[in-house]
């Protein structure tokens, strides 16, 4: 046994309220920088949808992830090493630019320096990659909310799957938002595609990051990576991926995506789990037997074994503590009610999510029936095959069961919940019927709705001897120190690499008194709204004030 | 004046080349990349590219057993003079035109894609027009001087090869390329200029040519304090403590 702590997260999709807050802040506090105009390390797609990029899903297309060869080992679905090679010159399964979307910004000034006239001066979209003005036809979340959904949700390839059962018919749709961060896999198909080695699994805590200065731009992590969460930064050449916020989780501190979310419906905590099994877990025969093989793969971090051996590998005292207490270990293994997103790609991914029962709960409520009735609700779950299969392709490779399971036991909560809160007697019977104890329910009723902070994220800091040197808390360096260097020596993307923090504190600098629209003259230079914080003025925004101003 | 031109200059460039490398490395991994433009463009990419870098890649290759292997070599191993000149002239053209035909594509491509050629720097386009130089001389080389033979018959392996090897061995004889047709100096000296380039473009790809992913594990794992904390090295005078 090699015990090894990974960092994961859970999502719980019924409360997700499809605000795109987390986009937002994740995108101001890592990709707010020329070259990653398009870069959306955190995205809510709606489902049914096409998802970020286009079809991302659709692995016969994309080749993304792992599977199985006639041997029944693992390997690439792009090909193995030599074909990898082969075809460095030129990836074949690269996405392009039009599958994420050209971004752009406005010609505002022609607004604010208009004068008088007679007809309504027109900000016309520029493209930010060849700065020309462009006609947008696709953008990040084109079809949010089901947009277009006539034209474009029959081309969602989960929906395809189950397709010849239904014809996607608005009237009797049903929808849900899908937050997406990189997964932090166990077995990450991005690393294994990396020619250069520069993608690595951090052995404290699992996290995946993308070594700048290793990185040499062969791009074909990009099509490794089956979530495609890992982008071309087309300014630096290099590939930049979610860093599961590392510089904040070192401190303890949720990421940023978790900390801003609205619905408060995302948990960080370790996993204990033993490396030793994962490969053999990921080449489990049966796609759907993939869910259940990932979760053999943890650890019981109560087990009194597990923590000798865990000790044994040098996890700290309080890391073992904190994976006791972790929400992560209870909504996967203890309530079972968190489910991989397509475990069927083989990298046993670690951000998990718990199905939305909404859907269901929407049509039962349209009906006029009562949508807090484990009776009806029950029901519902068994009739309404399309949303339950729609998300047992999303979570369990197509598999039912463990969704029906979920969703049940999501249903029995509400039931059993209502009756406390109007003050009625429990019904044991509830919690019986999918397979709980009252005080087991109970407590997931306490950490799906009223958990705080410090349960739903539990995070144990990196250790205090290391913190000098940790990101956020650098102390060698002060900020001036890093303002020059030597960036355009070589071209865009030159120059030692600056601390992330520092960084994007320069870019935003720089940004904010940069004369130019869209072509950069500088790499951190560019006017773009989308990444305006609302501090300071965005040159072109207001009209120059006068000296004696 | 040959002096000059085929052993100080040749140096000078080598010199640049190393040391360029070197402090490159050092100072600017992160700028170290192929800074692909896949992104932008794909459907010309998808064949200039692959085109372009299989024929250089057998150009490179042709260099290698013609500027290095001695002729007295291939006479022991039985190949006559004329086999190897017609095997070298086939191998040569083949590999000439693919990497012609692809570099054409890649500099049109560069040219007329909007965005691709935005994100063309300077030094891209110095390096590109050292790059054609050199392989158009050595097209012309090949057709004019080995097959046409135009202004004479010529051995470059026992003129050009032999300098090229004496200068490798710090014991350069000027003469021997002193006496060389025009267009093999020419492509010499270009070739030298486009080294001394070389460390300043985006070519330092070439030395970073993933051949390690054969043989690595798949995934990669790494300690967080590997041998430097975060995501910079410790500038230097300041010491880790603990
Ligand atoms: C031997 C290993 C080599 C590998 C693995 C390699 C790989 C690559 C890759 C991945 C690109 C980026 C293509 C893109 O997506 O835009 C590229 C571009 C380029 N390579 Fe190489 N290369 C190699 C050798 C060479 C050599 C020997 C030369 C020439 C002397 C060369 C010259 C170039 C040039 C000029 C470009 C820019 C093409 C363009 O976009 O205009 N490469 N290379
Ligand atoms: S989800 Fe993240 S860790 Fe997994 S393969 Fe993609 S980029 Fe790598
Ligand atoms: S912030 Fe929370 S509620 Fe809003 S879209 Fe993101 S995950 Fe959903």
């Amino acid at each position: 046994m090699k015990v090894m702590a990974q960092m994961a997260m859970v999502m719980n999709l019924d409360k997700c309220i499809g605000c795109h807050t987390c986009s937002v802040t994740c995108k101001q506090a890592w990709t707010n920088r020329s070259g990653t105009e398009y870069v959306w390390f955190n995205n809510v797609e709606t489902r049914p949808g096409l998802g970020y990029p286009r079809t991302y899903e659709d692995q016969e297309k994309w080749q993304g992830g792992w599977v199985l060869n006639n041997r029944g080992r693992l390997k690439l679905r792009a090909g193995g090493r030599f074909k990898k090679l082969l075809t460095i010159f030129s990836n074949p399964k690269l996405p392009s630019i039009g599958e994420y979307y050209e971004p752009w910004t406005y010609d505002y000034a022609t607004l604010t320096e208009a004068p008088a006239q007679e007809h309504i001066p027109v900000a016309r979209p520029k493209s930010l990659i060849s700065g020309k003005n462009m006609k947008i036809e696709w953008s990040a979340n084109w079809d949010d909310d089901l947009g277009g959904s006539t034209a474009n949700a029959h081309r969602d390839p989960m929906l395809k799957k189950i397709a010849d059962k239904v014809r996607f018919e608005f009237e009797q749709t049903f929808m849900f938002y899908l937050p997406r961060i990189c997964e932090h896999c166990l077995n990450p198909s991005c690393a294994a595609a990396c020619p250069s080695g520069a993608i690595y699994k951090r052995e404290e805590d699992g996290i995946v990051l993308v070594d700048q200065d290793k990185c040499r731009g062969w791009r074909m992590c990009v099509s490794g990576c089956p979530y495609k969460k890992i982008y071309f930064n087309h300014r630096t050449g290099k590939a930049e991926k979610c860093t599961f916020c590392f510089p904040r989780i070192e401190v303890g501190l949720p990421t940023v995506c978790s900390e801003t979310c609205v619905g408060r419906l995302r948990y960080i905590g370790l996993m204990l789990y033993d490396a030793d099994k994962v490969l053999e877990a990921a080449s489990t025969n049966d796609d759907q037997g993939l869910y259940e093989a990932q979760r053999d793969v943890f650890l019981d971090p109560s087990d009194p074994e597990v923590v000798r051996e865990a000790e044994k590998a040098g996890i700290a005292r309080d890391w073992i503590d904190a994976a006791q207490r972790s929400p992560i270990y209870a909504l996967i293994n203890t309530y079972k009610v968190a489910l991989p997103l397509h475990p069927e790609y083989r990298t046993m991914p670690m951000v998990w999510y718990i199905p939305p029962l909404s859907p269901v709960v929407d049509v039962v409520a349209e009906t006029g029936e009562d949508a807090e009735d484990t009776g009806n609700l029950f029901a519902a779950i068994d009739a309404l095959r399309i949303p339950v299969e729609y998300l047992a392709e999303l979570f369990t490779a197509g598999d039912v069961g463990p969704v029906d399971a979920v969703l049940k036991k999501l249903a029995a909560m509400r039931c059993y919940m209502r009756d406390i809160n109007m003050g009625r007697d429990p019904d044991g019977s509830i919690p019986e019927a999918v397979g709980m104890t009252e005080e087991d329910m109970y407590d997931m009723y306490r950490l799906l709705a009223i958990a705080k902070y410090d349960e739903r994220y539990v995070i144990p800091p990196a250790h205090a001897e290391q913190a000098h040197s940790l990101e956020e808390l650098a102390t060698e360096c002060s900020v001036s120190e890093y303002g020059g260097g030597q960036h355009d020596l070589f071209g865009e993307g030159s120059g030692a690499p600056t601390p992330i923090a520092v960084e994007n504190f320069q870019m935003l600098q720089d940004r904010q008194t940069s004369e130019s629209l869209a072509g950069p003259e500088h790499k951190g230079s560019r006017v773009n709204l989308l990444n305006w914080d609302g501090k300071g003025s965005q040159p072109g925004l207001f009209p120059p004030q006068g000296d004696d101003s | 004046m040959n002096q000059f031109l085929f052993v100080v200059v040749p140096y000078l460039c080598l010199t640049t080349f190393v040391v360029g490398h070197l402090w490159r490395y050092r100072y600017d991994k992160f700028g170290w990349t192929t800074r692909s433009s896949q992104l932008y463009e794909n459907r010309l990419l998808r064949i200039g590219s692959p085109l372009f870098h299989f024929g250089m890649l057998g150009v490179v290759g042709g260099h290698v057993i013609g500027l290095l292997v001695p002729q007295s070599w291939t006479d022991a191993l039985g190949i006559s003079e004329h086999t190897y000149h017609v095997v070298a002239v086939v191998g040569g053209l083949v590999a000439g035109v693919m990497t012609v035909v692809g570099m054409a594509i890649l500099i049109y491509r560069r040219r007329t894609t909007g965005p691709v050629f935005s994100t063309t720097t300077n030094m891209d386009k110095v390096m590109y027009a050292f790059l054609g130089v050199v392989i158009v001389l050595g097209m012309w080389n090949t057709i004019a001087g080995s097959i046409m033979t135009v202004g004479g018959e010529y051995n470059y392996r026992e003129g050009v090869s032999v300098w090229f090897r004496s200068f490798l061995a710090f014991h350069p004889d000027p003469n021997l390329m002193a006496d060389a047709p025009v267009g093999f100096q020419l492509h010499a000296l270009v070739a030298f200029g486009l080294f001394a380039l070389w460390p300043f473009t985006r070519l330092v790809h070439v030395f970073s040519a993933p051949l390690g992913y054969l043989t690595r594990p798949y995934i990669v794992y790494r300690s967080r304090d590997d041998d430097q904390l975060g995501s910079h090295q410790p500038r230097p005078g300041w010491d880790r403590v603990g």
